[in-house]
């Protein structure tokens, strides 16, 4: 009797082909560019996007106009030894592109090989794949979060980075944001910080030291 | 084989429900020692950055299952990290019942019961009344939202010196100008100056009884490593006649619970009934030129807000929804708060279709940012909290620096939910009133988050609903005492330090009466702290 191959079995092998692929050669050579940076920036591209940095880039999908995540230093903080991930990075590297390939194989979308299969998805392709990575439960969805929060970290906070450093070298990510830039000493303070006038009565019931009766 | 110390008292934890019993025992004459899990750190040693690698030092962020809870993680426990808003509880939270049908404090307990305790801390740390003019503008703007819609608001008392304060919003990260009152400011040095010893980077694993004649328990600890807080640098044993716990919410029912064997005995509700203090974070996007308009607020000439990041987190508060004849769990603080952009994960976009909280129009948000109003109300949750399987060791999974995995879970049930969406359109009904701004969902891939843990090993009269007698010593376990925000037994609808701070005053005394009765010459009645 003739083995039938079955959707399932087809997406299995798919998963274990793709996991398999990336790991052999960490870093290696993959149409010019490196698995492991390639699929992490294309992720955190997906979380806060950006404009593509050439016309020929293939990692950062273009979905908007302006900075995001990659050009915020999302991979230098994936890197980073205070975030304590470098360990883990391969395989969830090799997951996230089995995950794209089954996604490809099943709404029967063909995948340029010379690229990552996450990086070969569309933006919208790529969001769907990384919402079903982050609908996940457990110890599993949250390392997912953490993948996703370390992108918004990046743009957000530029938290690889001394903030006033950061401000200096005019991060992209807090200038998005109008993050207030500190004295000349590299120290925040406000002296002009208050409407001065009286916004609001106050509660009837109020004690004489402000607190609720 | 190292040789086990001795003390009179062992405290475990530095923040305010350590550090208030360890002076008053101290200052009575007792020998102190205190063993804090994190580093100690200083004002010249607060950074204003939100590089990993420098907050994330004295920053706990503990992930649980269905809740992120915030806590301090450095000698000064939350007090270092915490945002000084310093507010008694109002009389009704002290009598409330949630689902049980029975009031979950100790009958002794009440408002009027506590505040001669609120005095002295508020005397002691101290505790400034802001007028609005102290108050920066998020503030001053959600105040004046508040009455445009017809409420009151209130400046929200604080404990910092206003005079020295630079209103730079770093507070989360420890107040580089010592501006901000926290435990290193006050008890602390003043406990110190009685003889208590306080070690950092001491992680307390488990407590048992003790077979030495005189003292009662032996704790063990790890010593944990200055650069890599998952490694362990060593080890050792104390013997005390009395023992606290002030590990802090998220840290005292594992402690406890891991020492269930040495202690032959542990009440149920260990680890039980946690309370998030119903902490329901929302936002809103303001509308720059409605604000001119409608309220008539403008900062500079031209710019009517933008002033998102400037300030002390915390400004104001509306009472109105304070009111002990509204049901349970439809009463509620509503809160101005400043959160630091680390947590700019959580808002959600405020655009239908999904995902709700990534991609290009949560981009689009960011792009306001200084146009933000985030906003806090404190509900009434209902104790649904729990924890599951024990570390191997400490009181979590540690990652990486700050960041952990508790086995905490929580799913509010309806009666919270009920009140998640009462204090949702109240805030919906004060932002967007005129069309001042747009309320927003602050729970992007997180349900809860809470910078209030309470009520893991809460006080109560019920043996089977609660792990403290009214003096605060542990069922079963004489001369054992918890006081930290895991013995406030339920939600407070206001901040909770102060009430943690009063209550650890209030069980000070007895807890001295218990030492003398062990034989040592401990006096019970002190002065308050005397700082120079």
């Amino acid at each position: 009797m003739t083995p039938r191959l079955s959707r399932r079995r087809l997406l299995q092998a798919v998963a274990a082909a793709a996991v398999v692929l990336p790991i052999v050669e960490p870093g290696s050579a993959y149409a010019g560019g490196d698995i492991q940076r390639d699929t992490l920036d294309a992720w955190a591209d997906t979380i806060v996007p950006g404009e593509k940095r050439s016309a020929t880039d293939r990692v950062v999908a273009g979905a908007t106009a302006g900075p995001g995540a990659v050009q915020a230093g999302a991979y230098d903080l994936y890197r980073d030894p205070d975030v304590g991930l470098a360990v883990v990075l391969p395989g969830l590297v090799a997951l996230i592109n089995t995950q794209a390939l089954a996604y490809a194989t099943a709404k029967g979308k063909l995948l340029d090989v010379r690229v990552p299969p996450f990086v070969a998805l569309d933006f919208k392709s790529r969001t769907a794949v990384v919402e079903s990575l982050l609908r996940g439960s457990g110890v599993v969805q949250l390392i997912w979060y953490a993948l996703a929060a370390l992108a918004m970290l990046a743009f957000h906070t530029a938290g690889h980075l001394d903030t006033a450093t950061a401000i200096r070298q005019g991060h992209p990510g807090l200038a998005w944001l109008g993050f207030p830039a500190p004295d000349a000493d590299g120290v925040w303070r406000f002296p002009e910080f208050s409407y001065g006038v009286d916004v609001a009565p106050p509660h009837p019931m109020t004690t004489t030291t402000g607190h609720p009766a | 084989m190292t040789a086990v110390e001795r003390t009179d008292v062992l405290v475990i934890g530095t923040g305010f429900g350590g550090a208030i019993p360890a002076y008053n025992l101290a200052a009575g004459g007792a020998k102190v020692i205190m063993l804090e899990r994190g580093p100690e750190l200083g004002a010249a040693d607060f950074t204003q950055s939100l590089e990993l690698g420098g907050y994330t030092r004295i920053v706990d962020l503990i992930q649980g299952n269905g809740i992120q809870v915030v806590a301090g993680n450095c000698v000064g426990g939350s007090s270092v990290i915490y945002f000084a808003a310093s507010l008694r509880a109002p009389s009704f939270a002290f009598e409330r019942r949630g689902s049980t049908g029975r009031r979950l404090w100790p009958s002794v307990l009440t408002r009027r019961a506590l505040d001669p305790w609120y005095d002295r801390v508020e005397e002691t740390i101290p505790v400034a009344r802001q007028e609005w003019s102290d108050v920066p503008y998020p503030g001053g703007l959600f105040g004046a939202a508040c009455a445009n819609a017809g409420h009151t608001c209130n400046p929200v008392p604080l404990a910092v010196d206003l005079d020295r304060c630079t209103n730079c919003n770093w507070m989360l990260n420890g107040c580089r100008f010592d501006a901000k009152r926290s435990m290193l400011l006050n008890y602390l040095p003043a406990a110190r100056a009685h003889g208590a010893q306080v070690r950092p980077l001491h992680e307390v694993q488990c407590i048992a009884r003790s077979l030495t004649p005189g003292y009662r328990y032996r704790v063990d600890y790890t010593v944990v490593d200055g650069n890599d807080p998952r490694l362990t640098a060593g080890a050792g044993s104390i013997e005390a006649k009395v023992v606290i716990v002030a590990a802090g919410t998220m840290g005292t029912p594992v402690i406890l619970r891991r020492s269930k064997l040495g202690l032959g005995t542990l009440p149920a509700a260990v680890g039980k009934y946690f309370s998030p203090n119903g902490d329901r974070v929302s936002m809103a996007v303001m509308d720059e030129s409605r604000i001119r308009d409608v309220l008539g607020l403008e900062r500079s000439p031209g710019t009517a807000y933008e002033a998102f990041p400037i300030g002390k987190p915390i400004g104001s508060m509306s009472y109105d929804y304070l009111d002990p004849a509204l049901p349970e769990f439809e009463r509620f603080g509503l809160q101005q708060i400043y959160f630091p952009a680390i947590t700019n994960i959580l808002p959600e976009d405020g655009t239908p279709g999904s995902p709700d909280w990534f991609g290009v129009d949560k981009r689009e948000l960011a792009r306001k940012w200084r146009s933000w109003l985030t906003l806090l109300a404190l509900t009434e949750d209902d104790n649904e909290g729990s924890w599951g399987a024990l570390p191997p060791t400490g009181n979590f999974l540690r990652i990486a620096s700050s960041a952990v995995v508790s086995s905490l879970t929580y799913r509010p049930n309806e009666h919270t939910l009920r009140g998640f969406a009462a204090s949702d359109a109240a805030l919906r009904s004060i932002v967007e009133k005129d069309g001042l701004g747009q309320h927003l969902d602050w729970t992007g891939g997180q349900p809860v988050l809470s910078a209030h843990p309470l009520s893991s090993c809460r006080l109560g009269d019920d043996p089977n609903t609660s792990a403290l007698t009214a003096d605060h010593q542990l069922r079963g376990s004489p001369g054992l005492f918890v006081t930290d925000g895991s013995a406030v037994p339920a939600s407070l609808t206001v901040n909770p330090s102060l009430t943690i701070a009063a209550l650890a005053e209030r069980a000070s005394p007895g807890i001295a009466r218990h030492a003398r009765a062990l034989g040592l010459q401990v006096d019970e009645s002190v002065p308050p702290p005397h700082l120079g």
